[in-house]
């Protein structure tokens, strides 16, 4: 589904990434860990194709990422540590304002649809601005689910939540997972992403120095090969 | 459908406006301020007014315009706003697009404001040549928020976000302030569109240059 091959992305003389290839497919749900700085969120928006890459290729579902775009963004779904809302919008405008911006059919209905499911709908006429952290992370959530995309991205989204808004997050992520759907998550959280995870790849200054399927490895065992291939930084 | 895509931004931009009435009430009262200030210096209705309107008025429509461009894409950062709009599938340019025309109505919804005002206190009889002189306006905020929403989208990231954005904005928008400030001058002091009529076609050439551009360097400026 996702192919990367070769691929580096550098700032001048600096590489930010360095000849990663992963090969990813549907139903697989990756985690990238690796210290600050390693190139996660980098990586991200390649594949989101928000970033060229210098050089190498990413294909998604046969089309060289960027050759098309548009057709990329369309089946993508990206969530941050930021919620990516507009303040001064109620949670039902945002969400139409993006499902505009996507050329969504029936969207009143799958907003509503989608608003139950995150437990908001009964606060979709209040402005983002009154939301909590946990309430906004759960708006942002809809936003990215609104197209039902097919590859979510996930750039570290546990940031700045508090333990429930953690577990619900979990809770709802859990039913993402589906045999039709890829998902990459960059976490500094390692217990959390292999509790997720089907895969995981450790990257360290730019370069991918361990992958493997997460039902290979413990959490201590992870935690001790994270130290060892990163140098114990965070 | 890009068209759909431009105008759901404007809206967006329209609607949180409404909502937090910072952008526009901070240009409505710089530009209050400029115009009385000014008004105190001179007589109402004389010669030296006429000579001089032209120069007030650009100069409160491009300092006020700035306060409102400088907001343009800080909303947009602040949530990471500007991230989820790159990557909806539209292309950038119609980003680009959207946000310049939000900024465009916010300084037209001041001018529309400020202009009765100027004219009831500088005395100026200028009722006979209002739609030549609506043009003249238009023309000359449409290139300066052409210029101004992509200058806003470079320095938004930078630190002194505030004072960036002049210093690259009023070199790049001299043709079109030159244009626009002559053109008005011609208007108001000659009472017909004949003089003016070459520079509102220089205006409206610049126009077309910096919306070109601008749409075409968004997306180099907004890609890492």
């Amino acid at each position: 589904m996702i192919k990367i091959e070769d691929l580096s992305k550098s700032f001048g003389s600096f590489y930010a990434l360095r000849d990663i290839n992963l090969e990813i497919n549907s139903g697989d749900f990756w985690i990238i860990v690796g210290p600050n700085g390693a190139g996660k969120t980098t990586l991200l928006k390649i594949i989101a194709t928000l970033s060229q890459p210098s050089s190498g290729s990413i294909n998604i579902n046969g089309i060289l990422s960027n050759k098309n775009k548009l057709n990329i963004r369309r089946q993508i779904g990206f969530i941050g540590h930021q919620s990516f809302l507009y303040n001064n919008l109620t949670a039902e405008e945002n969400l139409k304002f993006y499902s505009q911006m996507y050329y969504l059919n029936n969207a009143t209905q799958r907003i509503d649809e989608i608003l139950k499911r995150v437990g908001l709908w009964d606060r979709k006429s209040d402005l983002v601005r009154t939301f909590s952290c946990g309430m906004q992370q759960r708006l942002s959530i809809s936003r990215a689910l609104l197209t039902d995309p097919n590859i979510i991205l996930l750039d570290e989204p546990f940031s700045g939540l508090d333990q429930s808004a953690i577990d619900n997050f979990i809770q709802l992520f859990s039913s993402l997972i589906s045999p039709d759907r890829v998902i990459i998550m960059t976490t500094h959280n390692l217990q959390l992403g292999l509790q997720l995870a089907t895969h995981f790849a450790i990257l360290s200054k730019g370069r991918i120095v361990h992958k493997d399927q997460t039902n290979m490895i413990d959490l201590s065992r992870f935690k001790d090969l994270y130290k060892e291939l990163t140098g114990g930084a965070n | 459908m890009p068209i759909k895509a431009i105008l759901t931004i404007a809206w967006k931009d329209i609607l949180s406006e409404f909502r937090s009435r910072e952008t526009i009430s901070s240009m409505l009262i710089f530009c209050l301020i400029v115009v009385v200030i000014f008004n105190f210096m001179f007589e109402p209705g004389s010669t030296l007014v006429r000579q001089m309107v032209p120069g007030i008025l650009w100069v409160a429509i491009t300092f006020a315009g700035i306060l409102g461009l400088n907001r343009s894409f800080i909303y947009e950062v602040d949530q990471g706003c500007l991230l989820g709009l790159l990557l909806c599938p539209v292309d950038h340019s119609m980003l680009y697009l959207g946000k310049m025309l939000g900024n465009f109505i916010f300084m037209v919804i001041m001018e529309v404001i400020i202009i009765p005002l100027m004219i009831v206190l500088f005395n100026l009889d200028i009722l006979s040549i209002i739609l030549p002189l609506a043009l003249i306006i238009l023309l000359g905020t449409l290139g300066f928020a052409a210029v101004g929403t992509l200058l806003s989208a470079i320095s938004v990231n930078t630190r002194a976000r505030e004072i960036l954005l002049p210093i690259l904005l009023f070199p790049i928008a001299i043709p079109i302030l030159l244009a626009a400030v002559k053109a008005t001058g011609s208007l108001i002091n000659e009472g017909t569109i004949a003089d003016a009529r070459s520079w509102i076609k220089i205006l409206a050439g610049f126009d077309i240059i910096f919306l070109v551009i601008s749409s075409l360097l968004f997306e180099y400026v907004v890609e890492d």
